[in-house]
């Protein structure tokens, strides 16, 4: 229907974001693409920009200068189409504790105008998907951590979004969860042909074909594949190579 | 049967994503204002220790204070009664008020804690439009309100207050409008608000002064006699007028003045409320919203 017939859309188009709180720059002139059916890690350190990026995506408040894009449609300018094909997994724990699976399941799908029956439907296939089915009557509260974030990416996909925001889903979470939060999130990128940013410093969680755009004081100081990143930096390994990208060589490996 | 069981290609993956209505229909709103209310209701459900505290408070008001203040002040012929009327009769309003502005408080409180946990991000990911998804929420609230009161009211029915019968459904819209009133500037409060605050600097600085510079617990004129400038002052509390709405339609009858005045505020504070929450204009993004800035 759309006008834009010469190419599929990319997930997520980010071209010349920058953003200040006061005097303080958080986004310096950054610009990623991540098309879809990539899996694209955002590697920074912590104060790195990544939130604020995260923020400006969701709309939680607009960029002033750049724009923003989600398969096509403008943040600020179409917001509710670009919202509507967008899924997320915030670092806080967004559940309410009190209620259960389901219950929270429906919840969203209500925030994005899916009716209950339907609801349900999606819920019982989510929660199917990640592995967490015999469970849905359940309080979230009995939940451990790496079920819990298992939830918020069912949640994520029950409107069917093309592009996945992932930030810093692993953290606190024990090698086994990691390791199928992980797992799930990479079917979805090879089975629905999901476009995914997933916002991270843990280094192991890159697969050598993903896509990794490393930021860095608000800066995009690299943006590519892993090998073309371990040549730009002349290093044998991704931590080295990330070391050597920002100029943290002298301190302490994240 | 299920369209997700077959291996979409990326292309077909985009199809789907188009295939999803790219409007908002009016069943959508719909489902959207549904599941927000229907998930405060839920939630405050399942807090019993909140219900529990949203019911003894007034009711130890109007047990304790209002049988101990019945000797000491005496309630003369004033509108809307027609008769005299016991202290506890009196103060039954302003006890529903009360009700009103903890509840109102509270869920404030509740929105500041969710947007450091990040439930308020997920409501605003939503794609309805931001004013929808705040009055939604509003409503939800008030939604709470009216069960807690309703639920105190039936108590003090035993309590010889015994209101017309007509009167429990003509204070219904009032009671919709004071909490509506209420919770805007509930809402408001909470994009001011930039740390999760404990309740008791809000008691102190919002709630007491609200309620005790106000026609909750004594009429205006007996105010009036022994401090005029407190008068004015209770005249100007938005509060006052919220009460003298409920106080009117419980008993079947409408006070102009307090309708305008509670309408006129509700505006006010709404507007406020969208404004502080806009992304780009809102005090959010001036601060680097909720959670704090950087990271």
């Amino acid at each position: 229907m759309s006008a834009m017939t010469d190419s599929t859309p990319l997930a997520l188009d980010v071209k010349g974001v920058s953003h200040r709180f006061g005097d303080y720059l958080a986004l310096d002139n950054v610009s990623l693409a991540v098309p879809q059916g990539t899996f694209g890690v955002l590697l920074g350190l912590n104060g790195a920009g990544k939130s604020t990026l995260f923020s400006l995506v969701t709309r939680l408040y607009d960029n002033v200068t750049g724009e923003i894009r989600i398969l096509g449609d403008d943040v600020r300018r179409r917001p509710t189409a670009a919202l509507q094909r967008l899924g997320v997994v915030f670092q806080s724990r967004t559940l309410d504790q009190d209620l259960s699976l389901a219950q929270n399941l429906t919840y969203h799908a209500a925030l994005h105008g899916i009716g209950a029956i339907e609801a349900r439907r999606r819920a019982a296939a989510a929660l199917e998907r990640v592995g967490l089915a015999d469970r849905a009557k359940e309080k979230v509260r009995h939940l451990s951590g790496g079920q819990a974030r298992r939830v918020e990416i069912a949640r994520a996909l029950l409107h069917r979004p093309g592009l996945l925001l992932l930030d810093e889903p692993t953290v606190g979470l024990d090698v086994g969860s990691r390791e199928s939060v992980i797992r799930i999130v990479r079917a979805l990128v090879a089975e629905r042909g999901l476009g995914v940013l997933w916002a991270t410093h843990l280094m192991d969680e890159i697969a050598p074909d993903d896509l990794v755009v490393v930021l860095h004081k608000g800066r995009v100081l690299f943006s590519g594949s892993v090998p073309g990143m371990l040549a730009a930096a002349g290093a044998s390994s991704l931590p080295a190579a990330f070391r050597k990208l920002t100029g943290t060589e002298g301190l302490e490996a994240a | 049967m299920n369209v997700e069981t077959t291996r979409p290609t990326a292309a077909s993956a985009v199809a789907a994503a188009r295939a999803e209505p790219s409007r908002l229909s009016l069943g959508g709103y719909l489902a959207c204002f549904r599941g927000i209310v229907w998930r405060e209701v839920l939630r405050f459900l399942h807090q019993r220790e909140r219900f529990l505290s949203a019911l003894v408070r007034p009711l130890v008001w109007l047990f304790i204070f209002a049988a101990g203040f019945r000797q000491v002040l005496g309630v003369s012929i004033i509108p809307p009664y027609e008769s005299y009327v016991l202290y506890e009769v009196f103060v039954t309003p302003g006890l529903v008020g009360m009700i009103q502005l903890f509840n109102a408080m509270q869920s404030s409180l509740s929105m500041v804690y969710d947007r450091e946990t990040g439930a308020m991000r997920t409501l605003l990911v939503s794609p309805f439009p931001r004013s929808f998804l705040l009055l939604s929420k509003l409503i939800g609230g008030v939604a709470v309100s009216l069960l807690q009161v309703y639920v105190f009211l039936a108590i003090a029915y035993f309590w010889e207050i015994e209101p017309p019968l007509i009167g429990y459904l003509t204070v219904l819209p009032a009671l919709v409008l004071s909490g509506l009133m209420l919770g805007s500037l509930a809402l408001f409060m909470s994009s001011v608000i930039k740390q999760l605050e404990n309740f008791a600097g809000v008691m102190n600085f919002v709630i007491f002064p609200m309620f005790f510079a106000s026609s909750a617990l004594y009429p205006l004129w007996r105010i009036k006699e022994s401090s005029p400038l407190l008068y004015e002052i209770c005249r100007l509390n938005p509060f006052t007028h919220a009460v003298e709405l409920i106080r009117f339609a419980l008993y079947g009858k409408l006070d102009v003045t307090s309708l305008v005045i509670v309408v006129g505020c509700t505006v006010l504070f709404l507007a406020a409320a969208v404004f502080a929450y806009n992304p780009s204009k809102g005090l959010i993004a001036r601060r680097g919203g909720p959670g704090g800035g950087g990271g």
